[in-house]
């Protein structure tokens, strides 16, 4: 794909963020599709592509009332999303599809219509992790961090330095669902959910949800919002199970899409404003920030700590509060997108200046999967 | 039974009997000849018969070679830890916890998860790169490979 033929058109949360107990799943879903669809100035005669989780791409393209013929149901947790606009992308460049909907929608805190999710027992996870015990995300994506932490020498404060980053972007941000201030202390002086991570060190359980737009270049111009270009992708898949992952202190789906985006847009970490890292847990930021190549081996952590991170730093991340702060709905990577999108039209609730690139990078699984999008205001 | 996981939550409420037993794996296809070596006592992985490398989890062909054959082969339960979580919010099958979740290094060089046997749930007891030895813990008809610290 040529950088910058597609572009993001309408982009929406759902109306509200947090606890939504009378809202199912599947209507954050079309709620977010219905105000992504009015972002956009677009009816839905107008989609002729929805991609979403598995079921729910069918479920939401027939409750609107829309007739693809361009379906994508890839569901590898928390980043399909964003592999949903990579291969949207690709669909619209080779003339399979005109302008897609991708639709995120999880009742992930009140339990409201929401699928279970199951470890079956004949599985890699059934069979070698779930015999000792593992009983959550908090228990299993954790577990590679005490090597990266042995192996660089990173602190349990620096660690909860990332908690407290975020919690700093957050407390701007109205629609923030933890915006009460932390400090380093608050946070190693708290109880544990999982050695080495304390509660605020894990991503929050919210209901919500966010949808957008994609189409060509060329119809992009004729609509009402600023296009927000696509300039690269990549996506890639590691293990099925965390246990298994090549190496602890370093993801390697991470490296893998990563260098398919930047080679694709022909960009460097040099040229890149503003960036979003996936955080279901205070680690990811950290081996984002190094197998992105943003900083050296072992020094994502200091980097953090340091605050060139927090807003007037040198390099803007989680400007929404992340999912430590902002929302976790279970599957986070629409809202890492929205908020990139939000700060390239210069309409976040906590603006960063002069963002004219951003890199998203989405996780999938416990480190199982991950996706890198480049966005930009403008055409390269 | 399998327990529900949700979101990022417990095992489903429903699951909540009194102290229900621990995980008793179902052996797979591919898994078998690891169960019943459990079962013996023994531990037994697999081996790519062409680079001679080992490797875990138990698969039909070797991951290094397209299609590569295999050799299963027992070999020394001897390990470091790796790494490791201490999760204070266990299911209800290791409760009431503190339960440590370990990742181990075998001598011959493939990783798994497993638990640990004999130490206390205490960082302070937990240095990475301690030696350890496997020993089986019985759960129904199905013995699993768990770790003991060795004395130094």
């Amino acid at each position: 794909m040529k950088p910058g033929s597609v572009a993001i058109v309408g982009c929406a949360e759902s109306d509200s963020l947090g606890k939504i107990p009378d809202h199912s799943a599947l209507q954050l879903h079309v709620e977010s599709a219905r105000n992504a669809l009015a972002d956009a100035g677009l009816s839905i005669g107008d989609i002729d592509g929805v991609a979403a989780t598995g079921n729910f791409a069918i479920e939401v393209a027939h409750s609107m009332g829309i007739q693809p013929t361009w379906v994508d149901t890839t569901s590898v947790g928390g980043c399909s999303y964003m592999l949903h606009l990579r291969h949207a992308a690709a669909a619209i460049t080779a003339g399979m599809a005109t302008t897609v909907l991708i639709t995120h929608g999880e009742s992930g805190r009140s339990r409201n219509g929401a699928p279970g999710y199951m470890i079956e027992d004949f599985s890699p996870w059934g069979l070698y992790e779930l015999p000792y015990g593992v009983g959550g995300l908090y228990s299993m994506f954790t577990v590679p961090v005490l090597r990266f932490m042995h192996t660089y020498g990173v602190t349990h404060e620096q660690l909860a330095s990332v908690a407290v980053a975020q919690r700093t972007w957050a407390e701007k941000n109205e629609r923030a669902f933890a915006r009460d201030p932390l400090t380093v202390e608050d946070v190693v002086n708290s109880p544990f959910i999982a050695y080495p991570f304390h509660r605020a060190e894990c991503c929050l359980i919210t209901d919500g949800g966010g949808s957008i737009i994609v189409t060509s270049a060329e119809r992009a111009t004729d609509l009402r919002r600023p296009p927000v270009y696509l300039l690269g992708s990549g996506e890639a898949s590691e293990s099925p199970i965390v246990s298994q992952m090549a190496d602890f202190t370093s993801a390697r789906a991470f490296r893998a899409s990563s260098a398919l985006a930047f080679a694709q847009a022909g960009l460097t970490v040099h040229d890149i404003d503003h960036l979003m890292v996936y955080d279901a847990f205070a680690h990811l930021p950290i081996y984002g920030l190094e197998d992105l190549g943003f900083v050296g081996r072992g020094e994502g952590a200091a980097f953090i700590a340091e605050g060139n991170t927090l807003p007037g730093g040198s390099l803007p991340m989680n400007t929404n509060g992340g999912g430590l702060s902002y929302t976790h709905t279970g599957m986070y990577g629409m809202f890492a997108m929205q908020e990139a999108i939000r700060q390239l039209r210069g309409e976040a609730a906590v603006q960063v200046p002069d963002v004219h690139t951003s890199f998203v990078q989405g996780v999938g699984g416990m480190f199982m999967a991950a996706a890198s999008l480049i966005f930009a205001d403008a055409q390269p | 039974m399998v327990p529900r996981i949700t979101a990022l939550g417990r095992p489903a409420e429903e699951e909540a009997t009194a102290t229900p037993a621990k995980p008793s794996p179902k052996p797979s296809a591919e898994s078998a000849p690891f169960w019943a070596a459990a079962n013996r006592g023994e531990l037994m992985i697999q081996r790519c018969v062409t680079t001679g490398r080992f490797f875990f989890y138990p698969r039909t062909y070797s991951p290094f070679v397209t299609g590569g054959d295999t050799e299963w082969v027992q070999v020394s339960g001897r390990a470091r830890l790796y790494s490791y979580i201490i999760d204070f919010r266990p299911p209800p099958s290791f409760g009431p916890g503190p339960n440590v979740i370990a990742v181990v290094e075998l001598a011959e060089g493939p990783r798994m998860m497993t638990s640990l046997v004999g130490v206390e749930p205490d960082p302070e007891k937990l240095p990475l790169d301690m030696e350890l030895a496997v020993e089986f813990d019985q759960r129904g008809e199905q013995a699993v490979p768990v770790f003991r610290p060795v004395a130094q």
